[in-house]
């Protein structure tokens, strides 16, 4: 998983109503790739940033119905095909009996299939990846303009994330 | 904005920092010694339960109490009391996460701790209760040599290997889905090498990037949504073990419902028993799980400990009226008078009469009287198990075909000692993870303390 890192600017926030407020202007100032870094998942911020409705619960939704489709089928084919035994009278594809089996494979597969897609979409797992600020995992909070920006100038960008009250400003190197 | 006065949620003057020093110390200092001597003792109980069950597996299941016309003992009533406890902690993550229930927040993760370790425990019992447990493998269905020979699918036992394998599976993921923040947070604050490398493992490299918050928050609300409906699935499937049965007491459609309030409230009580005890260890903690957060698992408890009430009222109505003389037996001689009529009023005094006390204001935010009342519940909520398990079997329909449990020794080593091995887990536990998600709990510092409520001021979801 191991991505290039990239350099940029970071300002820094103690207030995470005012990282609200500023993200919304760096948005309003036509920046389309920054970040912001907050130690818990602060509402309004998505808005704010402009961050797409997460797309998860697709794969949740088909990785949900094919642990269903195995489930059936390999109730189905163990029962009926391969070695049909007669259980009491049962049709060898008894359905209702085959329900439980198959719920608990749809929702294990969802479950475990979301929660991978996670792993992957966020680039997890890193080994030692560059932090700007060690206290941003517990107070304080971060608005990140990547060198990849439209039109990225350091200095500028120092400028406006100052401007727009963050209490330090720094360059990164690497995050 | 809502001008209902909220109670606060988090007490005390604190910021984001004092949020994360408060919850981080435990972790961070080394245990005094009523940690230690708690770890001792539940690990001499841990100990005594290993023995037992290596004598119960090399020896045979001979030496528990199981025989004709008992055969299911000990390790089905444990396995179910255990499996019904873990309950409470899907609840409190998942389905209160789905209703919003903020104070949730403080709560939820020794909740989900205990689920794991519960399932943990329970899932030995009908390892072990198979007789031969070198050969539990065959419980699953694999290509093997014997034809293939394939497992029962219309079996209930086997719904219960998929249900507990799968409740286990996906409440430890959820768990460690919860985790992973909170352990970048340590990771980030830690002072030595070692403990930076093995958070910073645990962590999988987590910064807190917005656009991962958003997915990890959708991941969360997938893993509630998923969760509830499982958690509910799994206690019925337990309850199916004995509902698809024909005996007389088991062979009831209320089971599925019945036994998911049993578990919801035997899982309170546990929490209950857990966090008064955590309170009392952690007292900085006093101020995350305040006894409004108390109050609230109490009147829980004392609901649910009111639907299973019903259920036993009614289990006893339905016998009358279906005219079965079997089933008004098991109820009206054999459950109300017999010789196990003991343990039934055992049950009925712990479940339906301790809670009641609930009904007052005083006692319900008491923690001596709820710690007392909790162990109850946890000691009726096993006797329920008892009661269905061994009544219906012990006198069933033929008089020449009863008999008694032959309790023995190793029953008792091995259900006392099964608490041994829960604790330990759940003494390491608070040691060595934050015992109240960091992340989750700052959202609701402002509950309640005027100015925004934890939310944007003025922003549109301001209302709740």
């Amino acid at each position: 998983m191991a991505k290039k890192y990239v350099s940029g600017v970071a300002g820094i926030w103690l207030d995470d109503h005012e990282l609200v407020k500023a993200c919304a202007k760096v948005r309003d100032a036509g920046y389309t790739k920054f970040d912001a870094i907050a130690p818990f998942p602060v509402h309004g911020l998505e808005e704010a940033i402009g961050i797409r409705r997460s797309w998860i619960p697709y794969v949740t939704f088909a990785m949900g119905l094919f642990g269903a489709a195995c489930g059936l089928l390999l109730q189905y084919w163990t029962s009926a095909i391969d070695w049909p035994i007669n259980v009491g009278g049962k049709p060898f594809f008894s359905a209702p009996a085959f329900i439980p089996v198959t719920f608990e494979l749809t929702i294990l597969f969802a479950a475990l299939s979301s929660v991978a897609t996670l792993i992957v979409v966020c680039g997890l797992p890193r080994v030692d990846p560059p932090i700007i600020d060690p206290d941003l995992t517990s107070h304080k909070f971060a608005i990140f303009i990547p060198e990849t920006e439209a039109g990225y100038d350091p200095a500028k960008a120092e400028q406006f994330l100052k401007s727009l009250g963050a209490t330090e400003v720094k360059r990164i190197a690497e995050y | 904005m809502s001008e209902v006065a909220r109670k606060p949620l988090i007490l005390g003057d604190k910021t984001y920092a004092d949020i994360t020093d408060d919850i981080c110390k435990p972790i961070e200092t080394f245990p005094g010694r009523g940690w230690f001597g708690l770890l001792i003792s539940a690990n001499a109980l841990f100990l005594i339960y290993i023995l037992a069950v290596a004598a119960v597996i090399a020896t045979g299941m001979g030496l528990l109490g199981v025989n004709h016309p008992v055969a299911w003992g000990t390790m089905i009533i444990t396995f179910v009391f255990w499996i019904g406890i873990g309950h409470a902690g899907t609840l409190i993550s998942a389905i209160l996460y789905l209703f919003r229930q903020k104070w949730r927040t403080s709560v939820a993760r020794s909740a989900e701790a205990m689920t794991v370790f519960a399932v943990m425990t329970a899932g030995i019992f009908p390892l072990i209760h198979t007789g031969r447990p070198w050969l539990d493998f065959w419980l699953l269905p694999y290509p093997n040599q014997r034809g293939p020979l394939w497992v029962n699918f219309r079996s209930p036992l086997l719904w219960d290997v998929f249900a507990v394998s799968t409740y286990a599976t996906v409440s430890m993921v959820f768990w460690y889905v919860g985790m992973v923040p909170d352990f970048a947070t340590i990771r980030d604050r830690a002072k030595t090498k070692l403990r930076r490398v093995i958070y910073g493992a645990l962590s999988l490299g987590w910064r807190g990037s917005a656009r991962h918050w958003s997915h990890y928050e959708m991941v969360y609300l997938l893993l509630a949504g998923l969760s509830t409906p499982l958690v509910l699935s799994v206690h019925t499937i337990v309850s199916f073990d004995f509902a698809v049965s024909q005996l007389p007491g088991w062979h009831t459609t209320i089971f599925p419902p019945y036994f998911v309030a049993g578990a919801i409230f035997s899982g309170f009580g546990m929490v209950v028993t857990l966090l008064t005890l955590v309170r009392i260890g952690f007292p900085t903690f006093k101020d995350y799980i305040t006894i409004d957060h108390m109050e609230v698992m109490n009147k829980i408890i004392m609901a649910t400990g009111l639907m299973v009430g019903y259920a036993y009222g009614s289990e006893f109505f339905i016998a009358w009226y279906s005219g079965n003389p079997y089933e008004r037996y098991v109820f009206f001689e054999s459950r109300a008078t017999g010789p196990y009529a003991w343990s039934y009023w055992t049950m009925i005094f712990c479940n339906v009469v301790a809670p009641q006390l609930f009904w007052f204001r005083r006692f319900r935010r008491s923690i001596p009287v709820m710690f007392v009342v909790s162990i109850f519940v946890n000691i009726g909520m096993w006797f329920e198990r008892f009661v269905i398990t061994v009544t219906s079997l012990h006198r069933d329909f033929l008089p020449s075909n009863w008999g008694m449990y032959a309790w023995s020794m190793y029953d008792t080593l091995v259900l006392v000692g099964s608490f041994g091995m829960f604790l330990t887990l759940f003494l390491l536990y608070l040691r060595v993870v934050p015992a109240i998600s960091i992340a989750e709990v700052k959202p609701m510092l402002h509950v309640g303390k005027g100015g925004h409520g934890g939310h944007e001021p003025g922003g549109q979801n301001g209302g709740h």
